[in-house]
């Protein structure tokens, strides 16, 4: 068993670009579900048409990396709007229902080898972040404290990560403070109240949804960025409910609570990850019992678990308050 | 006491299960990279084909002959492009390659997995799709459609049912699904009864851990009260928990039941059947027919309906609400099982099997209506002819996403579904 791998892996992932990806789709998530009582279950989606917005603009129409970067962020906006209009109006669990049908019809179309020449098909896209590293202000080499170290291709994407991190919070800080954060918050707790005062609920609920959702594209960019490729199956559903439970773990409708929950989360997976794989070849976990390739369904054992648990026991996650959380039907 | 000692055996039954399958399983997908596939034509497998893989534009990596299931692998040293190519002079006298242009696919191994690589071929090659128009096709659409509806109605029935009568968005009812096929499986192929009692005892099973569900786990959320929305994630998680348990458990690859996987197709005019589809089919009208007379005449129907409509009225006219919605539960999961050993035997048993095809359920569900059984069978038929017509305007792997899409058209023009009660929707 080798302590300083385990640790050191575990911090890396806590801090790694897993975690950014996590914590923006998480804000975005955030905004959605925590503070305007919105069920989106197709953040996958959003990150997808972010990354795929980005990778077909450089890769397959040979673009400029900035403005392929708008293409991305208009497509999140453009896929909030088709998806809002049908779906805004109805109850909570069938607009859970259509984003999740809608990320899965975006994942297969892309996906189709009729459509390989654009999107690359099952292989995805390559070869589209060259712009962005080269700007990249770290010289080669690895940077870290003690066994906590990253290569200058991840410290670059990492500081960008973090800095888009900061900035979505601080924006979420901000507009949750203003009126309009208020209304959204009132449209979470009593529609038909905020109705009856003359606001247009449908169009306060499209905004959240659309600002969730191009928050969601910037975690796409940033995947993209990180792997160097989009993948269709990266974008499967277990994404998005990952980003759920980072959401409740940290405590919804708190600013900060993605940011811990995904730090928490990726800390915890990281650790169990690392702890079983080092058991099993150290010998301590006989290969009857669990080989490496099980402990990957490990991890998502124990994701859903944690989800249902925290769900039934603990609502509010760490920073939560309990009264705040839309988990009733209506 | 009688309670106690069902819910004692199921347990049992459910653990002795989770052990078996564990000791048969896993272990089978090591080392490293490689390519693969399986060769049908017409349905029957193709034996003795050889297949190369060379680098691309590079040496030859190796080759190998399919074997008498059709099935060839070839392990390659690492991730990256690679060119496969059949040689046609090795397939059997009068088959083919239906696009003679891919003799040799070019794909991507991504380092760590296994590629699977589909040639397509076909009993008379080239020529077996040209000769036949785009509308020759539609009468076996329409029949493979209606098989495939029928399939997602047993799993959209329970899964109406319990909505109705608790509120519930189960996103867990594809793992019943998956549970009833790869109870069959342990039961057919590990245990190695005949598929037809393994199939029963499946179903059993499913039943028991439907039961239980309820009674130690949402009964007590029901209890708590714990909110819908809430439930609705505590499903989600469950969903994640079960799925990966089955991963553990079976591995990642698809297999089949060792009974009736490779029969001959009959003819009835331009439709061709295989008889184990047809004997599938009459269980599902079977099935469907029964929990509709069952819903409408009898006293338990009707307390369901009665319990679907107003739960607080229900009881207070004396209907035992926890009874029936844990028969619900039962019933619900039950025939869920049946939905997944019928969908195993038409493509493969698979842990992730149910999952795929959840969207598809609820789908046919809210088309039809949520919470109405009837719905959810004209629904989900509706939702099968769409996912096989389709097929002829829209690429095969796409067929899926017309079925989805037309669910959100639906709920455009008419939320309530076809047949459900219109009702403010916030």
């Amino acid at each position: 068993m080798n302590w300083d791998t385990i640790f050191s892996v575990s911090v890396e992932s806590a801090i790694g670009t897993s975690a950014v990806i996590y914590t923006l789709a998480a804000i975005g998530i955030n905004v959605q579900f925590g503070y305007t009582g919105l069920l989106n279950f197709g953040q996958a989606a959003f990150m997808a048409v972010g990354a795929y917005g980005l990778a077909i603009g450089v890769a397959t129409w040979g673009l400029n990396f900035w403005l392929s970067v708008g293409i991305g962020l208009a497509a999140a906006v453009a896929l909030a709007l088709i998806l809002g209009v049908p779906t805004l109006r109805l109850r909570a669990d069938y607009l859970a229902i259509v984003t999740i049908a809608a990320a899965e019809i975006f994942r297969i179309t892309v996906r189709t080898s009729n459509y390989r020449d654009v999107t690359g098909g099952t292989d995805g896209l390559q070869q589209f972040s060259g712009a962005f590293f080269d700007i990249n202000p770290y010289g080669r080499g690895q940077y870290g404290v003690g066994p906590v170290s990253f290569d200058e291709r991840t410290m670059w994407v990492l500081t960008v990560g973090w800095i888009l991190v900061a900035l979505c919070c601080l924006l979420v800080y901000l507009l949750m403070r203003s009126p309009w954060g208020r209304v959204l918050k009132a449209i979470r707790e009593d529609e038909d109240a905020v109705r009856s005062l003359g606001k247009n609920v449908f169009s306060y609920k499209m905004q959240s949804l659309i600002l969730g959702g191009v928050i969601g594209a910037l975690a796409g960019f940033i995947f993209a960025l990180s792997t160097g490729s989009v993948l269709p199956d990266s974008y499967a559903p277990e994404v998005t409910f990952f980003a759920y439970t980072i959401v409740i773990l940290g405590g919804a409708a708190r600013v900060l609570g993605p940011v811990v929950g995904a730090v928490i989360f990726w800390l915890f997976i990281q650790f169990s990850d690392q702890l079983l794989r080092q058991a099993i070849s150290a010998g301590y976990i006989p290969n009857s019992v669990m080989d490496t390739t099980q402990v990957g369904a490990v991890r998502f054992i124990l994701v859903g678990l944690g989800l249902m648990l925290l769900i039934i026991f603990r609502p509010q996650g760490i920073f939560g308050d309990k009264r705040e959380i839309a988990l009733d039907a209506r | 006491m009688r309670k106690a000692a069902i819910a004692l055996t199921a347990f049992l039954g459910g653990l002795l299960i989770v052990l078996c399958l564990g000791a048969g399983t896993a272990s089978a997908q090591e080392g490293g990279e490689a390519v693969q596939g399986t060769l049908v034509s017409a349905g029957q497998p193709v034996a003795n084909v050889k297949i190369d893989v060379k680098v691309e534009g590079g040496v030859a990596v190796g080759s190998a002959v399919s074997d008498d299931k059709g099935k060839w692998r070839v392990d390659v040293p690492s991730g990256g492009r690679y060119e496969i190519s059949l040689d046609t002079a090795t397939l059997p006298e009068g088959v083919g390659l239906i696009n003679p242009d891919q003799q040799t696919l070019r794909v991507q191994v991504f380092s760590g997995n296994v590629r699977t690589v589909l040639f397509r071929i076909a009993p008379g090659g080239a020529a077996s799709e040209k000769s036949e128009s785009k509308w020759d096709r539609v009468p076996q659409l329409v029949f493979d459609g209606i098989n495939f509806g029928l399939i997602i109605a047993l799993a959209a029935l329970g899964l109406s049912l319990i909505y109705g009568t608790t509120g519930l968005t189960n996103f867990a009812h594809g793992e019943l699904v998956t549970l009833g096929a790869l109870g069959a499986y342990y039961f057919n192929v590990t245990v190695g009864l005949n598929l037809i009692p393994a199939a029963i005892l499946a179903v059993v099973v499913a039943g028991a851990f439907g039961y239980l569900q309820d009674r130690f786990f949402w009964g007590w959320l029901r209890r708590r009260g714990t909110g819908l929305i809430a439930m609705m994630i505590v499903s989600i998680g469950l969903a994640l928990v079960l799925r990966h348990l089955y991963l553990y458990l079976f591995g990642g690859q698809s297999r089949q039941y060792s009974d009736y996987t490779i029969q001959a197709g009959l003819d009835f005019g331009p439709v061709n059947v295989t008889p184990a589809t047809l004997f599938g089919m009459a269980i599902e009208i079977v099935i469907i027919v029964a929990v509709g007379i069952a819903l409408l005449r009898t006293r338990l129907g009707k307390a369901t309906r009665a319990v679907a409509d107003n739960p607080s009225l229900a009881a207070s006219s004396g209907i035992d609400v926890e009874r029936v919605i844990r028969i619900v539960w039962t019933v619900g999961a039950a025939i869920a099982g049946v939905a997944g050993i019928l969908l195993a035997m038409q493509q493969s048993v698979n842990y992730q099997m149910g999952f795929q095809i959840l969207l598809l359920v609820f789908a046919g569900v809210i088309l039809g209506g949520l919470g109405t059984a009837f719905g959810a069978l004209v629904g989900s038929l509706i939702v099968g002819l769409m996912i096989q017509l389709s097929t002829l305007f829209i690429p095969e792997e796409m067929k899926n996403v017309g079925a989805l899409l037309v669910l959100i058209i639906v709920l455009l023009i008419r939320p309530q579904g076809i047949l459900g009660r219109a009702e403010r929707v916030g």
